[in-house]
């Protein structure tokens, strides 16, 4: 059974943390994930940097660009993490644009995630449509959970389409932005959780931009199976380095 | 074969709409309207009367009569250069704004390289009352202080942006995350057949106004409707894939696209998308792009703001793969000067990107009785400072 079917069975909220691979420094990647672990987070995104990530906002952007000038690459990831099972256990995802996996070739990436003990992707460009056409049973055959997206704005329709396609969680997009940008929930996010709620999901839903602390990660988790941190987190990581992820994990729950 | 977008957005293996979620409503609704909006009879008429009264259409198609003598071959320029705003980019501005009003969005963005799709798009949204942000790289609103003050003058808030490389391809990724946090109220104008679908597929239906007019006038002028050759410069490639379009079915048209070599195919400096590109994903769209092997996007570089996209559209990229097009690459000097040749022969001072679609005459033969139409998409006020530096008049 995959790591993220376990996890999610847990009688729990999930917390979720997002990284840019590379960031701070070039080399912090398994440092971050062991701490991260070692904190009680329930499952990690590891983000595989992009030159253009379109649905981030300045600080995931500001990441991105410094981990590429470190030096990142897709096989440099691999590389690092190739013996990351023998001491982490929860759930690894990557997250990343989808062309740097189109040039390494989608079944040599999936084949690479499998090898490595990655449960799951998320590739905000890759649209639904096209990965149930094309790209399913390659990720099938390498028992990886492809996460998708859905937003306020997601229609009844597209979500139960998205939900028939999804095999672990949907990321529920907390409100019309790109991430970093907004933080706190007002009303309007507050009925849309509530809408989602009632529709009675086959898959669970793990909230996503605009949690940073622990009142929004539990207004966020109120229906909701778990929550995401990004932004908040590569802030944390910028102004205290990769030595207290501890001091921040703590105080969202 | 077909050289036109299927239903999915489709030229070929290139094309397709690789967002991410939070834009899927915007472009399926614009997916699900455009074409339907485009053929109602109440848009056809104010379109055409816009580009009519407002933009100075139809441009003339020219016979180039000394220029042909020189070259041994029957040469006529398209005149987009004549078009109010200065280039063909209005064309497409004009269209999409009446495709907003009708969509009922109140706020335009759109992103700009040189300046010139932001002013097109500053006057349109003038024309029509409507508010309008234009993102541009911070570098480019250094180097194009004219045109950021042609926007602010129509009432544009032209935006910085900061990220990445702060160029054309930063701007558009700025505008695209202003879309996502905007999505109901706002249409984004995207100024070239680039994007996701529809857009590669709906602003080339806005060009396709340059072969529409090219043909009538060809008739009226040779006779025939179909000339022997269609040259234009390709940078994202809206002109050209205005001046392809009703050419594109008739193999007896040759197509020839030229991308900008910057300072040499192999210098590390160039815009030459399909010698140098591979197919990868950028702004939405799979097509051909310059990146590196672990698939990130790399920054172009020509002398010509204007052709310095590290794609090009969809259709451009079908063109080449499947060699319905014969692309040519010209460096920055044989692009300057051609410049200067068509400014001393013809009385005509090209903007730096048509000037690329001249300089291949120095190296591809045409038979005297061929009939070349060049499509001669701006004028060269806009560059005059690139043209003082570098000729140092």
């Amino acid at each position: 059974m995959n790591r993220i079917h376990q996890k999610l069975q847990e009688n729990k909220k999930i917390l979720s943390i997002y990284f840019t691979a590379g960031y701070p420094a070039l080399d912090d990647t398994i440092e971050i994930i062991q701490g991260l672990e070692s904190s009680g987070v329930d499952l990690i995104e590891i983000g595989l940097p992009f030159s253009d990530p379109l649905a981030d906002g300045p600080t995931i952007q500001e990441s991105s660009t410094a981990a590429l000038k470190n030096g990142m690459t897709t096989e440099i990831l691999f590389e690092q993490l190739k013996d990351i099972r023998k001491t982490v256990s929860i759930p690894l995802i990557i997250m990343g644009y989808f062309n740097p996996i189109l040039q390494y070739g989608v079944e040599n990436f999936c084949k690479k995630c499998q090898d490595i003990g990655i449960d799951g992707l998320i590739i905000p460009d890759l649209p639904v449509d096209v990965y149930n056409d094309e790209y399913r049973s390659i990720f099938e055959k390498y028992g990886l959970i492809n996460v998708f997206l859905i937003t306020p704005q997601t229609s009844d329709e597209r979500i139960r389409f998205i939900d028939s396609v999804s095999a672990g969680f949907i990321y529920m997009v907390s409100s019309a932005s790109v991430t970093g940008a907004k933080t706190g929930f007002g009303k309007e996010q507050q009925s849309y959780f509530e809408r989602i709620a009632e529709m009675n999901l086959t898959n669970p839903q793990i909230v996503g931009f605009g949690i940073s602390n622990s009142e929004t990660f539990n207004q966020a988790t109120k229906s909701a199976k778990g929550a995401i941190i990004g932004s908040a987190f590569i802030k944390h990581l910028t102004n205290h380095g990769t030595e207290n992820i501890s001091d921040f994990i703590t105080k969202i729950r | 074969m077909s050289y036109n977008a299927n239903s999915k957005g489709y030229y070929g293996e290139f094309g397709g709409a690789y967002i991410p979620e939070m834009l899927y409503p915007n472009c399926e609704e614009l997916r699900q309207n455009y074409i339907i909006i485009m053929q109602e009879a109440s848009f056809k008429e104010e379109f055409e009367q816009l580009l009519k009264d407002y933009v100075g259409r139809p441009t003339p198609l020219y016979f180039a009569e000394r220029l042909s003598k020189k070259y041994n071959t029957k040469i006529y320029l398209k005149r987009e250069d004549l078009c109010h705003t200065g280039a063909h980019k209005v064309n497409n501005t004009i269209g999409q704004i009446l495709m907003a009003k009708r969509l009922g969005k109140n706020r335009i963005i759109a992103e700009t390289g040189a300046g010139q799709h932001g002013v097109a798009t500053a006057t349109v949204c003038a024309l029509m009352g409507i508010k309008c942000v234009v993102y541009m790289g911070e570098i480019d609103i250094e180097r194009q202080a004219p045109n950021v003050a042609r926007m602010k003058m129509l009432g544009a808030e032209v935006r910085p942006a900061k990220s990445g490389s702060r160029t054309l391809k930063d701007a558009t990724n700025e505008a695209i995350r202003d879309w996502i946090n905007n999505p109901v109220d706002t249409h984004y104008i995207i100024g070239s057949v680039v994007g996701p679908h529809p857009y590669p597929d709906m602003v080339a239906r806005f060009q396709a106004i340059i072969s529409e007019e090219i043909k009538w006038q060809l008739k009226e002028k040779e006779g025939r409707e179909n000339p022997d050759y269609v040259v234009a410069c390709v940078g994202g490639g809206s002109n050209a894939a205005g001046a392809y379009y009703h050419f594109l079915d008739n193999e007896n048209v040759g197509i020839i696209a030229v991308e900008a070599a910057g300072k040499g195919i192999d210098s590390g400096e160039s815009a030459a998308t399909s010698a140098l590109g591979k197919v990868g994903i950028i702004h939405g769209s799979k097509t051909l792009l310059m990146q590196t092997a672990d698939g990130q996007i790399t920054e172009p570089y020509s002398i010509s703001a204007g052709l310095d996209y590290p794609g090009v559209g969809p259709m451009h990229a079908h063109l080449f793969k499947s060699g319905r097009g014969e692309f040519i690459s010209i460096t920055d000097n044989a692009a300057m000067e051609a410049g200067l040749m068509i400014s001393k022969l013809e009385g005509i001072i090209p903007a730096i990107e048509s000037s690329h679609a001249f300089a291949i005459l120095e190296e591809r033969k045409f038979n005297a009785d061929d009939i070349v139409v060049i499509n001669l998409s701006g004028r060269g006020d806009k560059d005059l400072n690139t043209y003082i530096d570098h000729f140092n008049l």
